[in-house]
């Protein structure tokens, strides 16, 4: 905590929150789509982090993750639309979200965590899938998800008469929909931050690294292995279940094809293109590969038409290639991701000090 | 009780076709431990050549018979320098990477052959060329045609090619010798990166064969074909215990014949509560099932062959 | 006599065909060093594995502190005082040598998650206190200055002394120590024979495993021999020394 107290680094800091403060004002000058667009973000960071939990830090591989989002994401709709006439409060909703999630989690958790690696990868993918399957068709006989079509009229965050999805002004200045969600999305992300930092520099962040590392030594030593991982799978589920709500409100609607099994890939490409269990990495891995497609988006029609003077290819296939072929790429020149953790700079550093 | 015969013959096929996927899978899995999801991709675009080149043909007036000849051909060639490309510019570089290093590669490589695919042969359903007769048969009130009878008879064939060459041929010696000790191998003289290869290349050979069959069986093929199939044929490995090759065929033909016995009785059974849409859903619940009462799948044991 | 520390009651263990180990039966007495030996495969690192629950053993069972200690639960024997090293050293590899020796701290802690989260006063407090312990440990096994290197670039003697280190975090009452000279050179085996020594004047009872019978017959109060995974015998060094069945396992290995 010292170093916080150091001018320069408080300096940074400084600069870094008033940057991000600034943020959304700056994008709003391309227009609000690009607000949103950081909001996605955002909350991908929030995603990626609660799965660097599960892969970073306990080094349990899981290619589901969505279903925990999904989860969290159906609870919103369903206790805050007209879909069943219910209209709760946001922060009742959200910590639910987070509980149904989290027993998801062990419900999944609790019979497969004894798999080895790659056994438990396609046991979590199975199951998004599961779910997936089972919210586009619980509409019949009982209508509960509203199958394919999804929910709509979703209440968006309010805090008394403060609504999240209009322009409203504050203070004088005019605050759009999107940007007061990126406040709260930020507000939340930090929290979360906060929290995996914690976690990491613990006696249950230890634990996980051991596990990691060698888990029948870990088990010597008196760890109970079976518990930590669920607890790491509980965890990681719940952080799904929250940014499900927020995804929810913030959107207004949900269907089953947000959470197919490529945004779990998605998502894991973060944490492993970022710098798995590096929480700076995963933040940054994150950022990157949800602005990409979108940067992408807008740029790779407007290039060719100048380039070539018409559309030679289908840009979404285009953004799509080009995006595929950067996580290869990366990955072949920095296989240990874009921002590994400093212990792999620690033992260069030792390495070159033995033989200097 | 004829449903029940219908689904047995219905599932044969697509268990099949799954089973020659899956030994994609399960050669590269047990050789290098890694999951190669690019895979399904390989399958896809198996199909895809085969459209372009049989049905041009076709259209040249080619007899019917040497355009199929020179669309399989065709394919297994392209999907073969395919398997070896992949292994040779994403995955070798990577050998001695972090675990989930390759597979984030694995799936870089499925997305850009999706995209790749898409570009050339655009997003729409293509139709494909009928290389066989549209021959039925019916025996025992059960209803099947020459196209279901050619799958099984030429998936068993190929599979009985494929373990010949792996028990009782000096390669398949090197590549299970590779897949118990890499390091060892090597140092008996075994040439590590020409196995590989080789899993790589024999492994998409595999896909192109299935790629014709789904072809066939079907008669519509789409760039986002390979994506499901590889999934169900990768669980179909992990069930009968991935890097086992005996154990992906019959996980294969296992997952094909629950699938259909699923989507055939799913509504009985569940008092029409369930629907038939649920079909997908049973290759899951299987394996999870499966895993959790026998870990490493129906046939994998630690010490088991692994090729 | 001082009182029981540990009783094996017929363990019995076998792999398929293989008979690891034959209705062993040994008792450890608070505060000794006690030897294990015999020939390769004779049983020794099953028994070990046995004893600290990574193996069910197939027949019998431990008696420990009193109380019997339960199968197939390693991280509960941990938890009762049984602490370990391994034959082939299995430490947290990236993780630093402080690191893996406050991981040992995590049996005799309690902190979970919503303390972390929150991290409260008592967590703070915990932390540190791990903290301090783990330095004094590698204070004790003489590696403080590689405190912040990576487990596994410290020098193999250094990593052997890392591994005895964490194991005592977990406040061991027996610790087994699994084969711990092994490629050690002639003063690097002095000096563990010193720490192993002070370990016991210190208060714990030790386990040891080893194929350097000079060290075992210099160090041990009382050693049992295995062989073919049966019990050969069990006694003060001078005598077991002097035992014709020894001689021959040995000899006969």
């Amino acid at each position: 905590m010292n170093k916080w107290l150091n001018p320069r680094s408080a300096f940074g800091i400084t600069l870094i929150a008033v940057a991000l403060l600034a943020l959304p004002f700056v994008a709003a000058m391309g227009g609000q789509a690009w607000v949103r667009i950081l909001n996605f973000a955002i909350l991908y960071v929030f995603l990626a982090l609660g799965l660097n939990i599960v892969v970073g830090f306990a080094g349990l591989l899981d290619l589901g993750y969505i279903a925990f989002y999904a989860v969290g994401a159906y609870t919103y709709a369903l206790l805050a639309s007209p879909h069943f006439g219910l209209h709760w409060p946001f922060w009742v909703i959200l910590p639910i979200g987070a509980v149904v999630a989290c027993f998801f989690g062990v419900i999944l958790g609790s019979p497969t965590l004894k798999l080895r690696g790659d056994y438990l990868a396609i046991v979590t993918l199975g199951f998004g899938e599961i779910v997936r399957i089972f919210m586009n068709n619980l509409n019949a006989p009982i209508n509960i998800t509203n199958g394919a079509q999804g929910i709509t009229l979703i209440d968006p965050v309010a805090i008394g008469d403060f609504k999240f999805s209009n322009t409203s002004q504050i203070l004088g200045i005019s605050l759009s929909g999107p940007q007061k969600y990126y406040y709260l999305l930020l507000a939340l992300v930090i929290l979360v931050i906060i929290i995996n930092l914690r976690l990491q520099n613990s006696r249950v962040g230890r634990a996980w690294q051991a596990i990691r590392e060698d888990e029948i030594a870990a088990k010597a030593v008196g760890i109970d292995t079976r518990n930590l991982k669920l607890l790491a799978f509980a965890m990681g589920a719940s952080f799904g279940g929250v940014a499900g709500g927020v995804f929810s409100a913030m959107q207004g609607f949900v269907s089953p094809e947000s959470f197919s099994l490529i945004e779990s890939i998605m998502i894991l490409a973060m944490v492993v293109l970022g710098g798995m269990g590096h929480i700076p990495g995963v933040i940054l891995g994150a950022v990157l590969l949800s602005i990409l497609p979108e940067a992408l988006r807008y740029g790779v029609g407007p290039i060719q038409m100048a380039i070539f003077g018409k559309m030679l290819v289908d840009p979404e296939s285009l953004r799509m290639l080009i995006f595929g072929l950067a996580l290869v790429l990366v990955m072949r020149f920095k296989p240990a991701g874009l921002w590994p953790s400093p212990e792999r700079k620690r033992e260069l550093q030792d390495a070159g000090a033995r033989n200097g | 009780m004829d449903i029940f015969f219908q689904q047995i013959i219905n599932g044969l096929v697509q268990g099949s076709i799954y089973a020659l996927v899956a030994l994609g899978y399960t050669m590269v899995y047990g050789i290098m431990g890694l999951i190669n999801f690019a895979h399904g991709e390989v399958v896809m675009i198996g199909t895809l050549v085969t459209i372009t080149v049989a049905g041009s043909l076709i259209k040249a007036g080619m007899p019917v018979i040497l355009a199929g000849m020179a669309g399989l051909t065709a394919s297994v060639l392209v999907c073969m320098a395919l398997g070896w490309g992949l292994e040779r510019i994403a995955y070798r570089p990577l050998r001695n990477a972090p675990r989930l290093t390759p597979l984030i590669t694995a799936i870089g490589m499925s997305i850009v052959l999706q995209n790749v695919a898409m570009i050339i042969w655009g997003r729409n359903y293509l139709t494909f060329p009928p290389l066989l007769p549209k021959v039925a048969f019916e025996f025992g009130g059960v209803n099947f045609t020459l196209v279901q009878v050619i799958i099984v008879v030429v998936s068993a064939l190929t599979m009985g090619g494929l373990l010949f060459l792996v028990y009782r041929t000096k390669l398949g010696m090197a590549m299970r010798a590779t897949a118990q000790n890499p390091a060892v191998a090597s140092l008996m003289g075994v040439n590590i990166n020409r196995v590989i290869a080789a899993a790589f290349i024999i492994g998409s050979a595999l896909g192109a064969l299935a790629g014709i069959m789904v072809g066939s069986y079907y008669e519509i093929a789409h760039y986002q074909m390979g994506f499901m199939l590889g999934l169900k044929a990768f669980t179909a490995a992990v069930l009968g215990g991935i890097g086992n090759l005996a154990g992906a065929m019959l996980g294969g033909v296992l997952l094909g014949l629950i699938e259909a016995l699923g989507a055939g009785y799913i509504g009985d059974l569940t008092g029409g509560f369930l629907g038939s849409h649920y079909q997908d859903i049973f290759a899951f619940i299987v394996l999870i099932v499966v895993l959790m009462f026998k870990p490493s799948g129906l046939f994998g044991e630690k010490t088991g062959d692994r090729a | 006599m001082a009182e029981l520390l540990l009783q094996a009651n017929n363990v019995a263990k076998h792999f398929g065909g293989v008979k690891a180990l034959r209705d062993v039966s040994l008792s450890i007495r608070q505060g000794e060093i006690y030897g294990l030996i015999g020939p390769n495969g004779a049983g020794k690192t099953t028994f070990f594995n046995c004893l600290t629950g990574l193996y069910i053993p197939d027949g019998g069972g431990f008696v420990f502190n009193g109380k019997p200690l339960l199968a197939d639960a390693p991280h509960q024997a941990a938890e009762r005082g049984i602490a370990r090293t391994f034959q082939n050293i299995r430490l947290f590899a990236n993780m630093t040598a402080l690191e893996n020796v406050m991981v040992g701290r995590h049996v005799r802690t309690n902190a979970g998650v919503l303390g972390a989260m929150l991290q409260s006063k008592a967590t703070r407090a915990e932390e540190a206190a791990i903290r301090q312990r783990a330095m004094d440990l590698l204070h004790y096994v003489r590696i403080e200055s590689r405190a912040d290197d990576l487990a596994k670039n410290l020098s193999y003697g250094d990593q052997r002394r890392l591994e005895i280190a964490r194991a005592l975090a977990t406040e061991p009452k027996l610790l087994c120590l699994d084969e711990p000279a092994a490629g050690m050179n002639h003063t690097e085996t002095e000096e563990l024979r010193e720490l192993i020594d002070g370990i016991r004047q210190d208060g714990t009872t030790i386990l040891l495993i080893e194929h350097d019978v000079k060290l075992v017959m210099g160090l041990c109060d009382r050693v049992a021999v295995l062989d073919y995974g049966a019990l050969v015998i069990e006694d003060v060094p001078a005598v077991v020394q002097k035992d014709q069945r020894v001689i021959e396992a040995y000899l006969g290995a």
